[in-house]
C-alpha cells in the first residue's frame, strides 16, 4: 500500500492567545510547533496499516519552510519520506487542495506508484474549516470518508467508522480514496531513538509552489475570482471569574461538599 | 432566498418519538431567518417528509420546503446529498446556503463547496449577506479564537457554530415541493452502510454529563483514577480527562474533553490535576461551575474556575468522598 498523509505545522498555544499587531495572526515568537491530534492519529494509521500490508508512506505538508520540523517528528515514527511545499502565508483551503492535489499528482507520475490512500486530519487545529480532504478528495476524483475514529483495509477496500454518540457508523469505499481521521482513531506511539536517527537521513523534497492564480493569499480582493479574505482575529474575551478558595485538605473537602450541596447536583 | 440544508435520521430513527430532524439544523434555520424571509429548508430523504418533520420545520420559519426524494438516500449519504443541493442552487440562486456546523453539516456543505468551487466559511456565529460579497465572524481553534472574514462570491455558503444562533418559534408556510433529482453513482459510493450500536450498558455520556469529574497529568496513572470514578459515580456524573491522559492509554478517548475530544455543558465540572491547556478549555467552557483542584496555584485552569483547592488531588479527593458518604 502507498499512503499519503497530509499534516500541518499548528503552534503549539500556550494559556493565553496572543496576536500580531495587525491582528492577522498568532504571535508565535514565544511558542513552539506541532501538529494536531487528528493528524498523529493519521500517522499512526498509515503505519499500523503499512506494518500489516506493506507499502510506503509518504508525508505532504504545505506551510512555511519550518515545518520540517513537524516533518522530521513524524518521519521518526515510520514514515518513508516527505515532501514539503513551501508557502509563507496561511493558504485558504481552495487553494490548498489545489496545491496539494497538484503536488501528488505530479509525484505519482514521477514516482510511479499511485497512491491508495490519501489521509488527512478531519479539519485543521488552527483554521478548523472541515473542508481540505474534501476539497482534495474531488480535485483528484476520489472517494471521500471523513470524520474516523476506525479505519481498516482490506480487498481493495476502506472501511472507515465514525462515532456518533456511542453509536457508530460504517462507511465503505473502493481505494484509491482520501479518508479524514479524529483525534481517538488509535494511540499514536512516541518515537524511538533509532526511529529519530533514521529520521534524519529519510528524504524531505522541499518544493516551492506558485500560489494557484484566482486565490492569492493575502492579495486584495477585486477580479480575483471567489474566495475568502481573512480581516482580523478576535481573541473572544471571558470574563474573569475571582475564584473562590475553599482551602486545603479535609476543610477543603467538606466545603466543596458544601457547594455540591448548593448546585443541587446531588440526588 | 437563503437555502438551509437539513439534516435528519427520518430513515434510521425508530418509530415514533422526535421527528427525526437535527436540532442544531433549526439553528442554521434561525440564522437564515435573520438575513432573508424567504428561507427554503432543503431535505434530501428516501422517502416523503413525515407530516411531523414538515410541522416542526414550518415552525421553525421555513417559508418553503424542498425534499428531494432518492432510493439511495435510506441513509446518509453526503456526497449525494451535496449534489441535490448543488442543483438546486441553480435552479433557484439562492444568496446563501447555510447548513448546521455538525460533522454532518460541515461534510454536506464541503462537498457543495467542492462541487461548486466557491468558498466555505464554516462555524460561522455572525453573517451578513451583501451583494456579491458576505462578511462572517468564524470560530477558529475550537472557539478559542474568532475570525472575522469576507466571502468574495455571489452565493455565500456558510455553516452555523453550535449554539451560536438561539432558535425561536416563528411560523411560516412551508409548503412542501417534493422532487425526484438525478444522482450520479459516484456520488452514492460513500455512505453509512451499517450502523453499530454499543453493546452492553452505556454509562452518561460525557456531552450529556449533569457532573463531570475530569482528571489531567496529575493523576499520575491510570490506578489513579479510582477515586475520581468513586467520586463521579457518587454524583450521578462520569468521568472525564486530558489528551496527555488519553495519550498514555489510561483513559479511553471517548473521555477526553476538549478540542479534538467532546465538547462538554455539565452543571459541574471537577478538573482534577489539569493545567488548563487552550484545547482542553475548549471543550469545558460551557460548564455552569468549575472547581480545579491543582497543586499548582498559577495554573490557568486555576484563573477559569468558580471555585479552586490548591492542594494534591489524591489527598483531597479521598476526603470528599468520606464527607459525601455521611
Ligand atoms: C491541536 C491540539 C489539540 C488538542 N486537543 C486537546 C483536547 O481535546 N483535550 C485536552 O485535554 N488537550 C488537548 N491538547 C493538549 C493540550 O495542549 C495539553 O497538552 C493538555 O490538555 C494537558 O493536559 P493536562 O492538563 O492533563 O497536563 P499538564 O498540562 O501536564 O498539567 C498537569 C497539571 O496537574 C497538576 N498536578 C500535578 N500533580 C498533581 C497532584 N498530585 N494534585 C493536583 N494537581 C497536580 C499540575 O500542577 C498541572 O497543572 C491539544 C493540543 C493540540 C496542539
Amino acid at each position: 500500500m502507498n499512503i499519503c498523509v497530509c499534516i500541518k505545522r499548528v503552534p503549539l498555544l500556550g494559556s493565553a492567545i496572543v496576536l500580531t499587531e495587525d491582528q492577522r495572526s498568532i504571535d508565535t515568537s514565544r511558542l513552539g510547533f506541532t501538529v494536531s491530534p487528528h493528524e498523529e492519529c493519521a500517522v499512526e494509521a498509515a503505519v499500523q496499516l503499512v506494518e500489516e500490508h506493506g507499502g510506503t508512506i509518504t508525508l505532504l505538508c504545505l506551510g512555511p519552510a519550518a515545518a520540517v520540523e513537524q516533518l522530521r517528528e513524524q518521519l521518526a515514527l515510520g514514515p518513508d519520506r516527505a515532501i514539503l511545499l513551501e508557502a509563507a502565508d496561511e493558504v485558504e483551503p481552495q487553494a490548498t487542495a489545489a496545491l496539494m492535489g497538484a503536488a501528488i499528482e505530479a509525484d505519482m507520475a514521477a514516482t510511479g506508484a499511485p497512491y491508495d490512500l490519501i489521509l488527512l486530519g478531519s479539519e485543521s487545529a488552527d483554521t478548523a474549516g472541515y473542508q481540505t480532504g474534501i476539497r482534495l478528495a474531488h480535485r483528484l476524483g476520489l472517494p471521500a470518508i471523513t470524520n474516523v475514529k476506525g479505519l481498516a483495509v482490506a480487498d481493495g477496500q476502506v472501511t472507515g467508522e465514525r462515532a456518533v454518540g456511542s453509536a457508530r457508523e460504517v462507511y465503505r469505499a473502493p481505494l484509491p480514496a482520501v479518508v479524514t481521521t479524529k483525534d481517538g482513531l488509535n494511540v499514536p506511539r512516541y518515537p524511538s531513538v533509532p526511529g529519530r536517527i533514521k529520521a534524519r537521513k529519510k528524504a524531505i523534497d522541499i518544493q516551492q509552489v506558485p500560489l494557484p492564480a484566482g486565490v492569492p493569499a493575502g492579495a486584495p480582493a477585486g477580479g480575483m475570482g471567489p474566495r475568502m479574505e481573512k480581516l482580523r482575529l478576535i481573541v473572544p474575551v471571558s470574563e474573569a471569574k475571582g475564584a473562590q478558595d475553599l482551602g486545603t485538605g479535609d476543610q477543603a473537602a467538606a466545603r466543596l461538599v458544601e457547594v455540591i450541596r448548593q448546585i443541587g447536583v446531588l440526588a | 432566498m437563503i437555502l438551509v440544508h437539513i439534516d435528519h435520521d427520518l430513515g434510521t430513527r425508530a418509530p415514533g418519538g422526535v421527528t427525526g430532524v437535527d436540532p442544531l439544523s433549526l439553528q442554521a434555520l434561525a440564522a437564515a431567518r435573520t438575513l432573508d424571509d424567504a428561507v427554503t429548508a432543503v431535505v434530501a430523504a428516501d422517502g416523503d417528509l413525515p407530516p411531523a418533520a414538515a410541522a416542526e420545520l414550518r415552525a421553525h420559519g421555513a417559508s418553503g420546503i424542498r425534499v428531494a426524494m432518492h432510493p439511495g438516500l435510506a441513509d446518509y449519504a453526503p456526497q449525494a446529498t451535496a449534489r441535490i443541493l448543488a442543483t438546486l442552487v441553480e435552479e433557484v440562486c439562492p444568496r446563501a446556503v447555510l447548513a448546521a456546523g455538525s460533522a454532518r453539516g460541515n461534510e454536506v456543505m464541503a462537498h457543495l463547496a467542492a462541487i461548486l468551487d466557491l468558498p466555505l466559511a464554516t462555524d460561522c456565529t455572525q453573517i451578513t449577506i451583501g451583494p456579491g460579497q458576505s462578511e462572517v465572524t468564524r470560530a477558529r481553534w475550537g472557539g478559542n479564537l474568532l475570525e472575522e472574514a469576507r466571502v468574495h462570491a455571489s452565493i455565500l455558503l456558510a455553516t452555523t457554530l453550535p449554539h451560536a444562533f438561539p432558535v425561536t418559534p416563528a411560523p411560516a408556510a412551508g409548503e412542501v415541493h417534493t422532487w425526484t433529482p438525478q444522482v450520479p453513482d459516484a456520488d452514492l459510493l460513500v455512505r453509512v452502510v451499517e450502523r453499530v450500536m454499543p453493546t452492553g450498558a452505556v454509562g452518561v455520556g460525557l456531552s450529556e454529563a449533569k457532573v463531570i469529574v475530569s482528571g489531567g497529568r496529575g493523576v499520575g496513572s491510570a490506578e489513579g483514577f479510582a477515586p475520581l470514578a468513586e467520586l463521579a459515580e457518587l454524583l450521578g456524573g462520569t468521568v472525564g480527562c486530558s489528551r496527555v491522559v488519553t495519550s498514555a492509554g489510561w483513559r479511553p478517548h471517548s473521555e477526553q474533553v476538549g478540542q479534538t475530544g467532546t465538547k462538554v455543558a455539565p452543571d459541574l465540572y471537577i478538573a482534577c490535576g489539569i493545567s488548563g491547556a487552550t484545547q482542553h478549555l475548549a471543550g469545558c467552557k460551557s460548564a455552569k461551575v468549575v472547581v480545579a483542584i491543582n497543586t499548582d496555584r498559577d495554573a490557568p485552569i486555576m484563573q477559569v474556575a468558580d471555585y479552586v483547592i490548591v492542594d494534591d488531588l489524591h489527598a483531597v479527593l479521598p476526603a470528599v468522598i468520606e464527607a459525601l458518604r455521611q
